[in-house]
């Protein structure tokens, strides 16, 4: 397997200060990520992981310790580091084909080759016949795969998805957990992938990383060498998820 | 959405009209028992709808008693106030654009706004006649202030309100503040823009008829006014009329407007 580190997260640290308290709310994450894995972070709560992620992708700094992309410290945000968000975050106001072509609107490509960049991320999704929709008539399913298609159109070294499916009824999600490794398959990068859900980290991920609560730390690695694409109802599969939710329960 | 949901709302809606359509009438026929049946009131006093009705059409050829007619006055009332109203505009959302995306600006404008903003546009009068006289500019300048506040206040909110994910997808892909300022904060501030010109523009119309009660030789406000001197109340009646289906056909176009700048955010 090729080893090429792409993110490195070196002691990172974060507190937000309120008046005159201090609040930890990600503390000294050392953290590798390799070329083409997809790395989930599991963790519950409301404590640090958008916050984690945030760091990486440069819209937020640490407080201490450094992020690395590419061996280039991380001192904002970039376009190698492409970012799938947790809410709502299409621009309501833009068709499909407008929110997938913005990012590379704004790195000034033209319009031609815009269109056809963005018609190929529209169609590695599966929405094509949609382009000229607005987000308002799109189902929670097809936002986050506009949202995807958007982060993948800058072409980014690096995807950072931020519990993507977090809003989806269960039976979408489980589709949309098997249409994104198909798109990643299809279209590898490197991938830290936020969730809540065991499934779905299960599912995904080369590694998973389990987080503590509060301030977020790391608890535990483990590699996942199952074949894809996984059987939700294998023996393995049921034998991991039953070891990390174990785990995961001494922590609360 | 699909078409099974949005046939309910419709449905209602029709009904609603008849409703509607039902009370204008039999508030006419009351009013028309009160006066023309039972001659309650004198005519003087509180005319028949019958005559308000016939006073109205015939207003828009006859001079008598005031100095022009109908349209002479809505005419002249639309050109002060579109002129002070898109003034108010021009100046306005940008402003309030400006003092909610660069916060700089904002601490400098925002005493002067904050002391000026509390002030009733009609309270703007006295001293804009003793500046500019009893002509168009003076009232303009009057509805200037009124329309200022409203696009001020609505454009800086709609500015403010932009989510921050939206924002961190504008950094992430590397947009400068400008870029970020034209295609994202302003499109989210769209709506909220919007609403401010037609609360702006209602404002507007109303401030100009006090304006024009006070300070004017033509307008349907000094219609209304002058014909209360000589004793017309149809006139009165008919004037009032004509002002509120003016300012309901301003509110409409800008609904219009409205639609078109926001398709594809509401399910329209
Ligand atoms: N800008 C901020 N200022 C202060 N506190 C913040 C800020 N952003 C997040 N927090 C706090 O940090 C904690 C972690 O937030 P977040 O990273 O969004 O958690 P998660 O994504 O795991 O649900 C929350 O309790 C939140 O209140
Ligand atoms: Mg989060």
């Amino acid at each position: 397997m090729n080893k090429d580190v792409v993110i490195k997260c070196d002691s990172v640290s974060k507190i937000f200060y309120s008046s005159d308290k201090g609040f930890d709310v990600v503390k000294n994450i050392d953290l590798t990520v390799f070329k083409n894995e997809f790395l989930v972070l599991f963790g519950p709560g409301q404590c640090g992981k958008t916050t984690l992620l945030n760091i990486i992708a440069g819209l937020d700094m640490p407080t201490s310790g450094k992020v690395y992309v590419n061996n280039k410290e991380v001192i904002g945000p970039g376009p190698e580091r492409g970012v799938v968000y947790q809410s709502i975050s299409l621009f309501p106001w833009l068709t499909t084909m407008g929110n997938v072509e913005f990012g590379i609107k704004a790195a000034g490509v033209g319009k031609k080759e815009r269109r056809k960049r963005a018609q190929y991320y529209i169609d590695l999704v599966g929405l094509q016949g949609f382009e000229n929709t607005y987000p308002i008539k799109l189902s929670g399913g097809m936002k986050q795969r506009v949202g995807i298609a958007r982060a993948y159109c800058i072409e980014p070294v690096v995807m950072l998805m931020d519990e993507p499916f977090g809003a989806l009824d269960a039976q979408t999600r489980y589709l949309m957990q098997k249409e994104l490794e198909i798109i990643w398959g299809r279209e590898k990068r490197t991938v830290v992938f936020v969730t809540n859900n065991i499934e779905e980290a299960l599912f995904l991920a080369d590694r998973i990383v389990v987080l503590n609560n509060c301030p977020t730390s790391i608890r535990q690695e483990y590699v996942i060498d199952m074949p894809r694409p996984r059987e939700y109802t294998g023996e393995k599969f049921l034998y991991l998820r039953k070891e990390i939710t174990g785990n995961m329960d001494k922590t609360l | 959405m699909s078409k099974n949901e949005n046939k309910g709302p419709k449905k209602k809606s029709k009904k609603y009209i008849l409703i509607s359509i039902a009370s204008v009438f039999l508030f006419l026929f009351i009013w028309w028992l009160y006066t023309d049946v039972f001659k309650a009131v004198p005519a003087n006093a509180l005319p028949s709808p019958i005559k308000v009705i016939s006073t109205f059409f015939i207003k828009f050829v006859e001079t008598k008693p005031e100095g022009a007619t109908m349209l002479q006055h809505i005419f002249s009332s639309l050109q002060t106030t579109l002129t002070g109203y898109a003034i108010g505009v021009a100046v306005g959302v940008p402003l309030g654009i400006c003092m909610g995306w660069f916060d700089k600006f904002d601490m400098f404008v925002r005493p002067i706004f904050d002391l000026l903003r509390p002030i009733p546009g009609i309270a703007w009068i006295p001293v804009m006649i003793v500046f500019f006289g009893i002509g168009l500019m003076s009232k303009a300048m009057v509805i200037f202030m009124t329309a200022l506040i409203a696009c001020v206040v609505n454009s800086y909110s709609g500015t403010k309100q932009t989510l921050n994910v939206h924002l961190w997808v504008g950094r992430t892909f590397g947009a400068s503040n400008l870029e970020m300022l034209f295609r994202i904060a302003i499109p989210s501030a769209m709506p909220l823009i919007l609403t401010g010109l037609r609360v702006a523009l209602a404002a507007s119309w109303s401030a100009l008829v006090a304006a024009e009660l006070l300070a004017s030789n033509r307008g349907l406000g000094f219609m209304i006014q002058q014909c209360r001197v000589i004793g017309r109340p149809d006139v009165i009646i008919a004037g009032m009329i004509t002002i509120g289906g003016v300012g309901a056909l301003l509110t409409y176009l800008l609904k219009l407007l409205e639609k078109l700048l926001l398709k594809g955010r509401k399910n329209i």
